[in-house]
């Protein structure tokens, strides 16, 4: 099944998108020459996604299919001593009930991309208030729900780890206490040393230079703590999946980003080989990370297969945040200034509670320790980051991982040392960040981008040498996230015999606008019009291997796999041609929509009927990327996030309110600008969420707002009618035309644009985020009561 | 299926059609609307009416049908998105006007905002910015940060008051 023929019935009728006027929403200096990349063309879902007719996980019903409710522990760490069943499986309608004792039939019981230390369902132990302990399989939902009262289970609770100091105490228990062999997509080299000893899941290190020294040299230095919060993705589709298990296949509908990693733990779940297991992901209802990586699907696929029959699970919001939030970070950092004014040295301590299980967090451990150096060349570098194992739920990617986390902290300090220098924000950045094409980071690509023209930028669109209001203050913030977007992209396309291009691609269209900006592509590179290409998208048994649909990779490296399988077929369409035109290929040149030699034409469905002597045959063009050619070098883009905001505090309750929003987005060429601004402003709103309120908080053993009432996302009342973009066009990526990724950016600054505005407008600094009413108030309290006495 | 709770027949209007379906009294509005009747462009999402997702139109009103009882509905309209666009498929102005700005991105909460807008716009039409903001609070987007919406609106509202001139 591919939702794209789904499209195909609701998208192609002219009246219905044809017809949508093109406005192009940001003016490209440049002159391109481009006939549909570079233009904001309506989104290729937009019909279906306004109509109700999109197809999501969440809508997916099946033939016999069964629905699945989860018995979750309610307690933090404990021995399972007994599970009795009986009771449920006599109530009508309930079909089965998986235990992880019966998960001792498979191949194996564990899975992970990183570390395989996540269990299908517990196993013997629990370890976080919330883990899936057992799945009662019945006719409806609402039978599921009701028959889970009658599952007992009975624990021998353990003493807990529920904060990082906890965790790494000398006394703690060791959570898993066994050593684990590295999973096949941690994204980096080294051999996990997660949890055999102790509750360190992952380390990282950077450095480089000699801190000691450059901090000898200083002449101003700052030093400070800084806690960037746990966080909730909250995508609106909650995690979803329905599993379908044969003798010989297993098919799993999701809503997961990376269908190809997820493929990966069901076939070693299952031992079933690659071709066995098929991964189809329709339109997924927000990822932001939260989807990346296998999470209910093995669960899903387990259940069908001890129930034979089709099993959907279903989670709602309070599920979903025990099954994925973000990792905290507390950060201990101190960063020196020579008498010139630059940046000499910076020293880091980070420690992250990932929670249960590994997850991502071994690669947001290693982003941490690389982005908190933040788009500086500094000359003495040491960074230590500890990924800690807890009893609370498992952390793992949410947008911008290891840049929003550390940038709250390293973007205030650099703030606070421009304060010392009496000097402002801006003109500190201006004289301290990377000139393009600099190698601030050893060993990796050079700065791509021209971020001091972005500043500038910023601060035109911020007024930033005009004087605010009073209660008001203005703050900005950058940063350069070396893109976790690792180059291994397969694509391919089928020329049809009229002349129509269906794009096979492994990038899931989460929103983002996969769809639309990879038929962009495809039409440039065969001079067609955009109606005449489709995209099926995210079938393992069908398209191509993609690693991931994240780390702002589509546009850049699947948009690139596109243009290279366009220009592979077109190749093929050479060699045919020159059979047809009987001349040798390189004197055969391409047209809009054909080939051409002379005066002589060829439209591409006339070469292929000329080809094959009979209609509606089709070729297939296809690209593999890897890390190779300019592709070799890490990162392949930098995602510059650079960002500010002003705000209006109300003194009396601490409540800040955004008066303007201002974004630059250094994308290299907008396939799509709308989209691409419309990415940059999702981005901020999200920094917004969690540089005012966003915050999950554990009370004890439990997390104490897991629902959307106490746990607050921003809604339109939070958004600045003042919102400015500008997007930074310099065809300066590796991606196709120039582009590079976006997306992520306009996140990772946010929370310390908003920290920086406060003390603009207030004199006073906030070392934790969010920035809640309560924790201005106090300080503005602090302030004046420390002024009372000075007096 | 196999439950045994009583059933009742509820009669309703949904998109203009007249329908009569078994339900059991603790049915949702939502479950009844995507189980029952397969209209599944309505979405559901937080399941405590605070994010609007599942909004639906009851007489023209708008209703979390994930909390709101499907027998609530009896003898009354019920307005999902899949009744929005004219029979001939013509797009409503909010529809058209969402593609064109933007206004979404996942599409997940869009069923639910389309229709809450529609309110707004069928009960005060010359609604100001601030009031669309206002009154659209009670919808949540992850994913566009909200101010192509307000766009989106505003720009329906044109082509409404465009028509009716």
């Amino acid at each position: 099944m591919s939702r794209d023929s789904d499209d195909a019935k609701v998208d192609l009728t002219p009246q219905n998108w044809s017809d949508l006027p093109v406005e192009p929403v940001t003016d490209v200096s440049h002159e391109t020459g481009f006939q549909v990349v570079n233009k904001s063309v309506p989104r290729r879902d937009g019909v279906a996604k306004v109509t109700g007719r999109a197809l999501y996980t969440s809508d997916i019903t099946l033939p016999r299919m069964a629905h699945a409710r989860i018995v979750r522990s309610p307690v933090a760490h404990a021995r399972i001593t007994s599970i009795d069943v009986s009771a449920a499986l006599e109530r009508p309608g309930v079909y089965a009930v998986l235990t992880g004792e019966d998960l001792k039939a498979l191949p194996h019981t564990h899975y992970g991309h990183a570390v395989p230390d996540h269990a299908v369902l517990a196993i013997d132990k629990v370890i976080f208030v919330g883990e899936p302990v057992a799945a009662v399989i019945a006719a409806s939902e609402r039978i599921a729900q009701q028959a889970m009262e009658d599952v007992v289970v009975e624990y021998d609770e353990l003493d807990a780890v529920i904060t990082v100091d906890e965790a790494l105490s000398p006394e703690a228990p060791v959570i898993h206490g066994r050593a684990f062999t590295s999973g096949a997509f941690r994204g980096f080299e080294e051999e996990t040393v997660a949890g055999q000893t102790s509750n360190i899941c992952e380390e990282a290190h950077v450095g480089w230079g000699d801190v000691e020294e450059g901090f000898s040299q200083a002449t101003t230095i700052v030093e400070g703590e800084y806690y960037y919060p746990m966080a909730y993705a909250y995508a609106m589709e909650p995690y979803v999946a329905v599993g379908d298990v044969s003798d010989n296949s297993l098919t799993v509908y999701s809503s997961a980003q990376h269908p190809f990693m997820v493929r990966h733990d069901l076939a070693h779940v299952f031992g079933m080989s690659l071709g066995q297991v098929r991964v189809v992901v329709p339109y997924v209802g927000g990822g932001y990370g939260s989807k990346s990586y296998t999470k209910i699907e093995p669960l899903a696929a387990a259940c069908s297969w001890w129930a034979k029959r089709p099993v959907k699970i279903q989670l709602g919001v309070e599920e979903s945040i025990l099954t994925t939030r973000g990792d905290d970070a507390l950060v201990r950092m101190r960063t020196g200034v020579d008498s010139d004014g630059r940046i000499i040295a910076r020293e880091a301590t980070i420690y992250l509670n990932s929670g249960a299980y590994a997850e991502n967090s071994p690669l947001v451990c290693k982003k941490s320790a690389n982005r908190i150096v933040g788009p500086y060349a500094i000359p003495h570098v040491k960074v230590d980051c500890y990924s800690v194992y807890t009893n609370t739920c498992p952390a793992s990617s949410f947008r911008g991982f290891g840049a929003s986390l550390v940038t709250f902290g390293a973007e205030s300090q650099i703030d606070e040392l421009a304060e010392k220098l009496g000097e402002d924000g801006l003109s500190f950045r201006l004289r301290n960040v990377a000139d393009e094409g600099e190698r601030f980071f050893p060993k990796m690509r050079g700065l791509d981008a021209n971020l001091k023209g972005d500043l500038r930028k910023l601060a035109a669109m911020l007024e930033w040498d005009a004087e605010p209001q009073a209660g008001r203050g203005k703050g900005l913030a950058v940063s350069a996230s070396d893109a976790g977007a690792h180059p291994i992209t397969t694509a391919a396309i089928k020329l049809h015999g009229d002349g129509s291009v269906t794009v096979l691609t492994g990038s899931t269209e989460l929103g983002q606008g996969s769809h639309t900006v990879l038929a962009q592509i495809a039409a440039e590179e065969f001079g067609i019009p955009l109606e005449s290409v489709q995209v099926v998208a995210s079938d393992t048994a069908i398209v191509p291997f993609e690693r991931s649909t994240g780390a702002s990779r589509t546009t850049t490296l699947m948009g690139r796999a596109v243009q290279e399988a366009c220009q592979e077929a077109i190749a093929q369409l050479c060699e045919m041609g020159s059979e047809a035109f009987g001349v040798p290929p390189e004197e055969i040149e391409q047209e809009s929509g054909g080939l051409r030699h002379g005066d002589r034409s060829m439209a591409w469905s006339e070469l292929l009927t000329s080809f094959f002597g009979m209609p509606d045959c089709e070729i297939v063009g296809r690209a593999y990327l890897r890390r190779a050619g300019d592709l070799k070098e890490l990162p392949p883009f930098w995602e510059i996030g650079c960002a500010g905001v002003e705000i209006e505090v109300d003194e009396e309750t601490g409540r800040i309110e955004l008066t303007r929003l201002a974004a630059v987005g250094d994308v290299g060429l907008a396939i799509n600008p709308a989209m691409a601004e419309g990415q940059d402003l999702g981005a901020a709103a999200m920094g917004i969420g969690t540089g005012l309120f966003e915050e999950l908080v554990y009370d004890g053993q439990q997390l104490a707002n897991a629902n959307l009432w106490d746990y607050r996302v921003p809604r339109f009342t939070d958004i600045p009618s003042d919102v400015r973009l500008e997007l930074t066009q310099d065809q300066n990526g590796v991606g196709p035309y120039g582009a590079k990724g976006g997306g992520e950016g306009s996140l990772n600054p946010m929370s310390a644009s908003i920290a920086n505005a406060l003390y603009q407008a207030t004199g006073v600094r906030v070392h934790e985020a969010p920035l809640t009413p309560e924790r201005v108030w106090q300080a503005l309290q602090a302030k004046k009561s420390s002024q009372r006495e000075a007096e | 299926m196999s439950d045994t709770s009583a059933q009742i027949l509820l009669r309703t209007t949904v998109n203009g059609l007249d329908v009569a379906v078994a339900i059991e009294p603790q049915e949702t509005l939502a479950e009844v609307l995507r189980e029952k009747l397969q209209l599944i462009g309505t979405k559901v999402s937080c399941n405590v009416q605070v994010c609007g997702a599942c909004t639906v139109l009851v007489d023209g009103l708008p209703v979390s049908s994930c909390t709101y009882l499907a027998y609530e509905a009896r003898d009354r309209q019920v307005l999902t998105i899949e009744g929005l666009a004219s029979k001939d498929g013509t797009l409503h102005p909010l529809q058209t006007a969402f593609i064109e700005e933007n206004a979404f991105q996942c599409g997940f909460c869009t069923p639910g905002m389309i229709l809450a807008a529609k309110s707004l716009l069928d009960q005060r039409p010359d609604s100001s910015e601030h009031e669309i903001v206002e009154y659209m609070e009670g919808n949540i987007c992850r994913c566009t940060g909200y101010r192509s919406i307000v766009a989106a609106i505003q720009k329906a509202q044109a082509s409404v008051a465009d028509r009716s001139s």
